[in-house]
């Protein structure tokens, strides 16, 4: 007789996030040049380079606005399946409005500017089938309050608010379905440094009390240093350097990371 | 036998304006256009002797399905007697041999700008309805060719958005006309600028009814007996005008939708803007005997 003894499983180390070999070109330019990431369930994988080194392509990619030429993305989700970068259309607008959110550097491209914050919560809410306004109203509260915007404001447009808050309407609308992933592409970019601190720190606490998987794109090594787990780094459309985020800023190995880091402190 | 035996008399084949192909090409994208309720088919809108947004569209549609033998009746915000109604109904006549009438039992086609007759339509007529916009989503997306996509996706958030946002500023939804509404559980249409006392009347009528816009140069469909449901949040229900307790104060006809006409006073008075409907009740009670239809709504009440 055998007796077999299950260790409780402590990590889940089954990566959410599974992306391979993607490759993209616009006309002649290798934008990306075979990425592959993973990312486990909770952790913020932080992506930094210089402008043009392909990061906010890999992102779009990820949120599946772009489609590369090569490669496969996998999220490990109940009902979702195989390569999607396959998907059609249709559905892929479907699994980005429930399951995927996205802070855009520029507000105007999440953002519905002349339209209420609470209803730009919404609308996420409304794609998703909701259907009861007073039910709309209140998680749209809900999720504006989790991103710590004020409340009194929450009928004002964006256009009438600052870029801070701006930022936190976004967060709230891609917080708002709970998503498995959350995608930040420059999030804290144009904002004063006080205010980026205050986003910083939103992000943090959200991260720590909700254990959102998520993907942050930033040339500022101060924010990555600030959330990620593990840092990737990006030139010409290639990764130079992967690792633990302590690794990679204590101990940078390759001679671009060196010098990305000291160039920084 | 004589050669005149065996063929038919003369009759004329060629009327409506329009010549067959194009009277061709609209059958075809009706017949579409009902295949899919609720899906804008484009087409070749031709020049019509009226300016684009006059009833172009509705125009081309009747002079597409008129005969000499079917019955016209034109109206136009509900009223027979408007100038755009009595030119597109002398209009029809002249070029088609059609003859015309006033009264919606009576009609085989009615051409409306506006408005759906009070009386119920039966599943032998069709309703014309001329449409200046037909697109729903261009007030969310300018861009037509996101548009298209999203209808494809059946995409519609914005829609609903739209509604939340009138809601949050106004208390309720503002939407008056063109309330967008649901098709067969399928495409969202804007039912031309029919007010929302009228959508309801669409919603699994036994009629056809073909809305056309000759400017956009596209046409949509709802079949008979098609649900056609108004977009409504589930917890803010839908209301159309309060019109079911005015009174008309020609006609005396009550329980139905009304103009309203301001005096001098600063009051407002009330006349029925089915105009036929209002004669009909003026005749009835100078003591002629007259033949009303059952009416869609009754006592201001829609009946079930």
């Amino acid at each position: 007789m055998t007796l077999t003894l299950d260790a409780p499983q402590l990590v889940d180390t089954r990566p959410l996030l599974l992306a391979r070999h993607v490759s993209k070109t616009y006309g002649n330019v290798q934008a990306l040049n075979d990425v592959s990431a993973t990312v486990y369930p909770g952790e913020v994988l932080g992506i930094v380079g210089e402008s043009g080194s392909g990061k906010s392509t890999f992102l779009r990619c990820l949120n599946l606005e772009e489609t590369p030429d090569s490669g496969s993305y996998t999220l490990d989700l109940p009902d979702v399946g195989g390569n999607l970068f396959d998907l059609d259309r249709y559905a892929r607008r479907m699994l980005c409005a429930t399951r995927i959110g996205i802070v855009y550097q520029n507000p105007h491209l999440g953002l519905l500017m002349k339209h209420s914050s609470s209803g730009n919560v919404a609308e996420r809410l409304l794609v998703a089938g909701e259907r009861r306004f007073h039910t709309l109203r209140d998680k749209a509260r809900d999720a504006l309050d989790a991103s710590e915007f004020p409340l009194d404001r929450m009928d004002a447009p964006p256009i009438e608010l600052s870029g801070g808050m701006q930022q936190r309407v976004q967060l709230a609308k891609a917080i708002a379905l709970e998503p498995a992933l959350l995608l930040l592409d420059e999030p804290t970019t144009g904002l004063d440094v006080s205010v980026q601190a205050l986003v910083l720190d939103t992000l943090k606490r959200l991260q720590q009390e909700r254990r959102i998987t998520m993907v942050i794109v930033s040339h500022d090594l101060g924010v990555i240093r600030t959330l990620a787990d593990r840092v990737m780094v990006m030139r010409g459309g290639r990764v130079v350097e992967e690792g633990l985020a302590d690794q990679i800023f204590q101990d940078p190995q390759a001679a671009y990371t060196q010098q990305l880091v000291h160039a920084k402190l | 036998m004589s050669l005149k035996s065996l063929t038919r008399d003369w009759e004329p084949m060629s009327y409506g304006f329009l010549d067959a192909s194009a009277k061709r090409e609209i059958r075809r994208k009706m017949l579409k256009a009902i295949a899919v309720p609720g899906c804008q088919m484009p087409y070749a809108s031709r020049e019509v002797p009226m300016a684009r947004g006059w009833g172009t569209g509705g125009l081309q549609i009747s002079c597409t399905l008129l005969n000499p033998k079917t019955k016209v009746k034109v109206i136009d915000q509900g009223a027979d007697d408007s100038v755009n109604a009595a030119s597109i109904r002398r209009f029809l006549a002249r070029v088609s041999g059609a003859p015309t009438t006033l009264d919606t039992l009576e009609a085989d086609l009615i051409q409306s700008r506006h408005r759906i007759p009070e009386e119920k339509l039966r599943d032998n007529q069709v309703l014309v309805l001329q449409v200046p916009n037909p697109e729903p989503l261009r007030p969310v997306q300018p861009n037509m060719s996101i548009a298209r996509q999203m209808h494809a996706d059946a995409d519609y958030g914005r829609m609903w958005l739209q509604l939340y946002e009138q809601i949050l500023r106004a208390g309720r939804v503002m939407q008056g006309a063109s309330y967008p509404s649901l098709v067969n559980g399928r495409f969202v249409m804007t039912p031309s600028p029919i007010p929302r006392w009228d959508v309801p009347k669409l919603h699994m009528a036994k009629h056809l009814t073909i809305l056309s816009a000759g400017r956009e140069k596209r046409l949509h469909a709802v079949p008979p007996f098609t649900r056609v449901e108004p977009l409504v949040f589930d917890d803010v229900p839908y209301r159309v005008e309060e019109h079911g307790a005015l009174t008309c104060t020609r006609s005396g006809a009550r329980g139905f939708f009304m103009n309203e006409i301001p005096q001098d006073d600063g009051s407002s008075a009330f006349e029925i803007s089915d105009s036929e409907y209002g004669v009909k009740t003026l005749r009835q009670r100078d003591g002629e005997a007259v033949t009303f239809g059952d009416t869609w709504y009754k006592h201001g009440e829609m009946a079930q």
